[in-house]
């Protein structure tokens, strides 16, 4: 018993941290890019905003789907 | 929580995330824990409660401000629903390119209607539990611990993967309405591998009808699970915060700015998407 409840606090870890790293490295690249064309073309932006929100969406995603079944792991199973 | 169980944190957070449940058992109606062994014809009737009852205020206030609508000075609320209204038109008009009467009311409705469901998180995460067992407990005489209620509709699974299911049956009419069945059947089997060699071809067409239908099947997936996780992690964590005694008012309150995002956030992705789905469903090139 005790040895599934330490596996299981693993997996969640697993699952919230590997998530993080996604979308870290996501929003990362993503920003930095519509900075950059925000920078070199303003009038762009209010369109470009509106795509990066939708992109956003997505990739917060999965990574939001990890911490959802890592919480349901965590304290209702 | 079961009977004879003391406060924890565990129960209390399983006691907001179930559903209130309705089946039949034996030829009559029976609720919560009854319905344990039914299994599948079970009615999580909070869910459709609020979510019903969500979409009537909706359909209300959209249908009272059209019916009065002028053209003269308009009032506020006017304002408001006509900028929700171009927001979507602007939305479904650079997006789909096709022609259809559907989809601009079908993206309205999945926009307000997901938003509204998903406005409920922001609802204190006692409050009406609290009050439906209040209820419960005075004028039925229950136990209050065993009245629950969800009231966030999208943080449950049944009520996302039905709209992602309604969006997967569009699709499909679309695509078959649009290309005919043998289009359909041609889309799924001669892409994304093709040659001009008929029985290269031939040979391609299980591989390419494997990874079309993965294609087809992963979008309703994704959609009902994006919208369900999002939603169910932002609920689990003001219920989290809320278990902290009384530190919990500034870190509510930041986690409930950050969450206004998220909510109107996954309501536009997920109106989004069913639009690009239904313009991918109806173009006619690949």
């Amino acid at each position: 018993m005790e040895l599934v409840l330490g596996l299981k606090y693993i997996a969640v870890a697993l699952l919230i941290g590997f998530g993080a790293i996604g979308t870290a490295v996501g929003f990362g690249n993503m920003g930095g890019k519509f900075l950059e064309a925000c920078a070199r073309q303003p009038e762009l932006a209010p369109s470009l905003q509106v795509k990066m929100f939708i992109l956003a969406g997505l990739i917060d995603a999965v990574a939001m789907i990890g911490v959802g079944i890592a919480m349901v792991l965590l304290f209702v199973l | 929580m079961a009977a004879g169980e003391e406060l924890t944190l565990s129960g209390h957070i399983q006691h907001h995330l179930t559903n209130a449940k309705m089946c039949t058992v034996d030829g009559s109606v029976a609720f919560n824990k009854a319905c344990s062994e039914v299994g599948f014809w079970t009615w999580h009737i909070d869910t459709l409660a609020w979510s019903i009852g969500l979409g009537i205020l909706f359909l209300w206030i959209f249908r009272s401000v059209a019916n009065k609508a002028t053209v003269g000075v308009p009032g506020k609320l006017q304002c408001f629903v006509e900028m929700v209204v171009e927001f979507v038109a602007a939305n479904v008009r650079d997006t789909f390119h096709g022609k259809s009467k559907l989809i601009a009311p079908l993206a309205l409705t999945i926009f307000v209607w997901v938003f509204l469901m998903n406005l409920m998180d922001l609802v204190p995460v006692d409050f009406l539990p609290a009050f439906a067992g209040w209820v419960g407990a005075t004028f039925f005489g229950m136990d209050s611990h065993d009245v629950y209620m969800k009231i966030v509709p999208t943080t449950d699974i049944n009520m996302t993967a039905a709209l992602a299911i309604g969006v997967f049956i569009l699709m499909i009419g679309y695509s078959i309405r649009i290309k005919g069945v043998l289009g359909f059947i041609k889309e799924l089997t001669l892409h994304p591998f093709n040659s001009p060699n008929i029985v290269v071809q031939i040979l391609l067409i299980p591989f390419n009808l494997l990874l079309e239908t993965i294609a087809l099947v992963s979008k309703p997936f994704s959609l009902a699970l994006r919208l369900f996780g999002n939603l169910y992690a932002g609920e689990l964590i003001f219920i989290l915060i809320g278990a902290i005694g009384l530190a919990q008012l500034p870190l509510h309150f930041v986690w409930a700015v950050f969450h206004i995002l998220v909510i109107v956030l996954q309501a536009f992705v997920f109106m989004m998407l069913t639009i690009v789905y239904l313009s991918m469903a109806s173009s006619d090139n690949h």
